[in-house]
């Protein structure tokens, strides 16, 4: 069953002068997790916050837990979860104060809202710091936080907008072990990100969006083979450059490509470990001892650069998301 | 009735900011209260004035008033502030009544304006204001204050919902506040003010508010009344007239503005 079905979504900003959604369709089955990856201002967030019921569509419709989105907002909010791009908690608050007021808002009585606010800092390592306000917390802290604060009701469907952006690689590590625990859990996942290694680690499917549609959709894997099977490199001393350039394209059947500054020799190989280990058997009896050796599966980055021609992470800088979402308030 | 709950939930919040950050309410009394002492103790002297126990009995009212105008600017830039940081976008995506948030924080910052309002007697207490009214006169002028405090809410509730950013709020609610509380009877009489002013002084709410409390303190509004007009003469009236405008036009403009602020 579909958790969440998005068909032919549009909204446009200042008059249509700004398409955020171009027809953009998308699902998600149930229990699984979907990340949506694109650059800044592609229209993840805008997405995100019709689904969750922020923003009405120009045209197209949605339905999550199986609620359409656009004529029973309130019934979608009972099952949902959302934690945004920025960290929606009260930073005068504490956290405790923070998840017993949502739990009460969420209609669970006092004594219900307390005890699961702290369950939820228990869960998320937050109970030393549950009597300090929001904003003596690290970033990764408060990220956790507001996501504890989407999982107050257990959601049937959650969504994530870009919950790792702005976090330092601790914090980001962090983020991710929490999620992976949620996503063993069994919840139905939406997630946003702009990190390609975000979608890799955490997603079973990705679509990926650019200009407000989705210009590819599989697993990981599935994409990465889209983009062209793995590359053999190999690193040596400038002395063997050539006679290394011989071997690779001897057994890769194709041309090596070298980088000079890196002294790396790389090819596309279609039979993977097996292409190493005969290359690494001719080196040695060539004498070359390689400094580096590697089998590279394509990246997402090398994904998003064959899909669309650019590379994902060069886009518009943060204001003018921000200048975004204001003119989205008009 | 669940309706009624989200709300006391977010006004419970408003109030918990108050043990949170103690420093709000020193902060929101300590303008006031030196706006006491700088009438009561450098301008006070040259205005004036034949009223028994002294020009502090007038300002007093005019404090106040000036006070609860204030709540304007605090609503606004709150709200403005949590839209900011996207604190809005999570109240939205929870399944509570759509205008709790607003009416919650309106009722909030009026039951703060309680607890300003107390220091501010005090203060007044302590420099020599003595109301003459009796005790039940007193409660109920400062009923009569809670309420414009609560109706000038709705329109910072409207100004935080529109503006983009919370210092520009802060601004806008000063422009606006600024003129309202001085170009009125609060701290001076109007008859030293060109006539096109006089008349402006005349109707503006604040000054209608001031004389009305004037009157449930017991003074006779020596500030005001050039040329018997209908606001000078029954300021109570007029004032709950503009409280009722007030709230009818920023009322369902705010709620709707709330509900539609995403789009």
């Amino acid at each position: 069953m579909k958790s969440v079905i998005a068909e032919d979504l549009v909204k446009t900003y200042r008059n249509g002068a700004v398409r955020a959604l171009d027809h953009l369709s998308l699902d998600v089955e149930e229990g699984t997790v979907l990340s949506v990856l694109g650059p800044n201002g592609a229209g993840k967030t805008t997405c995100v916050r019709i689904l969750a019921t922020l923003l009405k569509p120009d045209s197209g419709h949605a339905m999550v837990g199986g609620i359409d989105v656009i004529k029973h907002p309130e019934k979608v909010r009972e099952v949902i979860g959302l934690s945004g791009q920025y960290a929606a908690v009260d930073e005068i608050l504490t956290g405790w104060d923070n998840l017993v007021m949502f739990g009460q808002l969420y209609h669970l009585d006092k004594k219900a809202s307390i005890a699961r606010a702290e369950e939820l800092l228990e869960r998320f390592s937050l109970t030393d710091s549950a009597k300090r306000p929001i904003k003596t917390y690290s970033g990764g802290m408060r990220r956790r936080l507001d996501l504890a604060a989407s999982l107050i009701v257990k959601p049937k469907v959650l969504f994530l907008d870009e919950p790792t952006t702005g976090l330092d690689p601790r914090g980001r590590q962090e983020m991710w072990s929490v999620i992976e625990e949620l996503v063993k859990g069994g919840v139905t996942l939406l997630l946003t990100t702009q990190y390609l290694e975000e979608a890799d680690q955490l997603a079973d499917e990705i679509a990926v969006i650019d200009h407000g549609k989705v210009i590819a959709r599989g697993t990981s894997d599935a994409l990465k083979k889209q983009v062209g099977g793995e590359r053999l490199e190999i690193v040596v001393e400038s002395q063997n450059i050539a006679k290394t350039m011989e071997v690779v394209a001897a057994i890769s059947g194709n041309k090596a490509i070298l980088d000079e500054g890196l002294r790396m020799i790389s090819a596309p190989v279609s039979t993977g470990a097996t292409a190493l280990i005969e290359t690494l058997r001719s080196l040695d009896t060539a004498g070359i001892h390689p400094l580096d050796v590697g089998l590279k599966r394509p990246s997402l980055d090398d994904v998003f650069l064959s899909l669309t021609g650019h590379a994902a992470e060069e886009k518009i800088e943060e204001p003018e998301v921000t200048g975004r979402r204001k003119k989205a308030k008009k | 009735m669940s309706a009624f709950k989200d709300t006391m939930i977010i006004t419970q919040r408003q109030l918990r900011l108050l043990t949170r950050v103690p420093e709000v309410l020193i902060f929101s009394t300590i303008q006031p209260v030196m706006f006491v002492l700088l009438f009561r103790y450098v301008f006070g002297g040259s205005i004036s004035t034949d009223q028994p126990g002294g020009y502090v009995q007038l300002l007093m009212p005019g404090i106040f008033v000036q006070t609860v105008a204030f709540t304007l600017a605090g609503t606004a830039s709150g709200l403005a502030e949590d839209m900011k940081k996207g604190l809005i976008d999570r109240f939205r995506s929870l399944p509570i009544s759509q205008s709790a948030l607003v009416l919650g924080r309106t009722l909030g910052d009026s039951l703060l304006n309680i607890v300003v309002l107390a220091v501010m007697g005090i203060a007044g207490f302590l420099v020599g204001w003595r109301p003459t009214s009796g005790l039940l006169n007193v409660v109920i002028g400062f009923v009569f204050l809670l309420l414009f405090g609560y109706a000038l809410s709705w329109v910072g509730i409207f100004v935080g919902l529109s503006a983009s950013d919370a210092r520009v709020v802060q601004n806008v609610s000063f422009i606006v506040t600024f003129p309202l509380t001085f170009l009125s009877n609060a701290f001076a009489p109007t008859t030293g003010m060109p006539r096109a002013l006089q008349y402006f002084a005349e109707w503006n709410p604040v000054s209608t508010m001031v004389a009305g409390c004037r009157e449930l303190f017991g003074l006779e509004n020596q500030f005001g009344a050039t040329a018997g007009s209908f606001p000078s003469e029954n300021p109570l009236l007029t004032s709950f007239l503009y409280m009722i405008i007030i709230m009818a036009i920023f009322i369902p403009l705010s709620v709707r503005k709330y509900k539609r602020s995403a789009d």
